[in-house]
């Protein structure tokens, strides 16, 4: 296991750590993974009970690196969030980001080298459910030697996470997170993801997704696929708030109006492209394909509230106002579900115009209730050790 | 409060299921679990109320009352409880209709406007009743209806709701058994326990 350690100006200590597992991963497709590997980062220490740890699950594009600087100097994903004193404090907790399977930093995917063939995995990798996510943290669980999570905690495709390993390990988390998740995709949701692959898939560098043999990559549909998905992540207030009707070149009173650009094409265009040199156009169609196919009622005759009962965890669930991707009616329908169960839950709404992205953006009534209720998880934790 | 706090205790089954619409900081459900051992969930909507009930490690969902309470299947709940909400809901008796298909049982207490301190208020100074009970100006108060005991019997009666127990709460009238003898003038708290 390699480890490096940095500390850094956001006050968060990081161990980033790669694990190798011999194990055989079988998935729900039924392909059986004899060999892979995980990235992740740690933040904080293991108490000696080892009961202090908190699972974090990254979303679409996510990676494991959560908190603090990494050694290129970049800021985590969730940075506002984990760190000492933060919502979810290190100070206390012991808290694990891996980077999930299929997905393109560094834990094993479409880039990685399939080791039977010598070669990348590229469209051969196979397909993937949230189970196999959750069934690959269970691995690093047992590799961590931690018997229960004092918490799991995701925003979107993350939260649907949580909610699988509140239903299929109930004994193993102590606390659910749930953020801008839902049970499952609406058709409009699918609808989007769709277009992404198809514009993925258009590229003619795409060379059905054997791209990685030919020393190219589907950049420009990939990048439309993100501008696709971005729009989805924003609301239309945040962006009129934030681009209005604002030029960055030309004139729109001159008489060339087709020199003009718009900041938020420009904006949306320099998202796009940076996306595109980061991701792996495989990982973005595995991983859209692993939304969609996401029901967590589909074990139980598609019924919530029976898909609830196997838990044993108490959740939290967190809605935002202008979220239209999982909207709070999504939240809303999960919490619902809870309650019927007779399942310890809190709900709450919040108020922001940022849309879906708001789950990894500051927020203050957002941060003080997920900083009391995981303060609470402590006090449970101290209480527990007297 | 208290008083309120250990008539609900005793109207309600230990260790039953019980919906608090608009449960404040969460201090009722508190009291109830600590000492009956209920289940509860409390319905709120002011953020920094929600805060102090997880805070107390209290199940609160944000929701806003006036946009009604579908969400809940019939017969969900043991008992649904609201204490003094009534009076700033924009169709209370809707609610009480909700609470009742949604509860067992329902207990619900509000500020009697009937109460000589208020009565008094109004018919010597001529203004609207500014009292520890109802402390608002009428241009910024959240309380939209304004009822006494009487009117509330009137509207149960109107909509079948049967009334299983009743009590008073009156300050130091109580201490000279007045809220018993004339409710409506000394009583500036109503407990109401109701059934379908």
């Amino acid at each position: 296991m390699a480890i490096d350690l940095h500390t850094n100006n956001t006050g968060t200590a990081l161990n980033k750590s790669v694990v190798t597992f011999d194990a055989p991963l079988n998935l729900a497709c039924g392909v059986v993974l004899s060999e892979y590997e995980l990235v992740f980062e740690t933040y904080g220490s293991l108490n000696s009970e080892r009961t202090n740890s908190i699972l974090i699950c990254h979303a679409l594009s996510g990676d494991h690196h959560a908190a603090g600087l990494d050694a290129n100097g970049k800021i985590g994903w969730w940075d506002h969030y984990i760190g000492p004193g933060k919502a979810i404090d290190t100070n206390h907790f012991f808290v694990v980001c891996p980077n999930n399977i299929g997905s393109c930093f560094g834990s094993s995917g479409p880039s990685t080298t399939n080791l039977e063939t010598g070669k990348p995995w590229g469209v051969d990798f196979p397909s993937l459910e949230v189970s196999d996510w959750v069934a690959s943290q269970k691995q690093l669980m047992e590799h961590l030697e931690i018997d229960c999570w004092s918490a799991v905690i995701g925003g979107s495709l993350g939260g649907m996470q949580a909610m699988h390993w509140a239903v299929a390990h109930p004994q193993k988390l102590k606390h659910a997170v749930v953020i801008a998740a839902s049970l499952r995709l609406s058709a409009q949701n699918i609808a989007f993801n769709e277009i992404a692959r198809r514009a993925i898939e258009s590229d003619i560098n795409f060379k059905q997704g054997n791209f990685l043999d030919y020393q190219t990559s589907p950049t420009q549909g990939l990048a439309l696929a993100r501008m696709i998905g971005h729009m989805t992540y924003l609301s239309n207030d945040a962006l009129g708030q934030k681009f209005g009707r604002l030029v960055r070149s030309g004139d729109l009173d001159g008489a060339e109006k087709e020199l003009v650009e718009f900041e938020v094409s420009s904006y949306l265009n320099y998202q796009g492209d940076k996306f595109a040199t980061r991701f792996d156009a495989n990982s973005y169609i595995l991983i859209t394909k692993m939304l969609d196919y996401f029901d967590l009622t589909q074990d139980h005759q598609n019924n919530a509230v029976d898909a609830f009962k196997q838990a044993q965890c108490k959740f939290l669930v967190v809605a935002f106002s202008s979220d239209w991707r999982f909207s709070p009616s999504c939240s809303e329908e999960i919490t619902d579900a809870l309650v019927s169960a007779d399942k310890d839950v809190s709900y709450l709404r919040i108020e922001s115009n940022q849309g879906h992205d708001a789950f990894l953006l500051p927020n203050e009534h957002y941060e003080k209730g997920l900083g009391q209720y995981l303060q609470r998880v402590t006090q449970t934790l101290i209480g527990a050790q007297s | 409060m208290i008083d309120t706090n250990r008539i609900i205790g005793d109207w309600i089954e230990p260790q039953s299921r019980i919906l608090d619409l608009g449960c404040g900081d969460g201090s009722l459900l508190q009291d109830l679990t600590v000492r009956h051992n209920i289940h509860g969930y409390g319905l709120e909507i002011d953020p920094a109320s929600i805060n102090q009930c997880i805070a107390n490690g209290i199940n609160v969902i944000q929701h806003d009352l006036n946009t009604g309470l579908a969400n809940f299947a019939d017969s969900s709940f043991d008992t649904v409880l609201m204490t003094q909400t009534l009076q700033v809901l924009r169709y209370p008796h809707l609610v009480l209709d909700e609470m009742l298909r949604i509860g067992q049982q329902c207990i619900v207490t509000f500020p009697n406007f009937g109460h000589w301190r208020t009565r008094g208020f109004l018919a010597v100074k001529g203004r609207m009743p500014v009292t520890k009970q109802l402390a608002y100006q009428w241009y910024d108060t959240p309380n939209i209806h304004f009822f006494t005991y009487k009117d509330f019997e009137a509207l149960c009666a109107e909509r079948g709701i049967s009334i299983v127990n009743r009590t008073f709460i009156g300050g130091r009238a109580s201490d000279l058994g007045l809220d018993k003898i004339w409710p409506n003038l000394f009583a500036h708290t109503a407990v109401y326990h109701l059934a379908k």
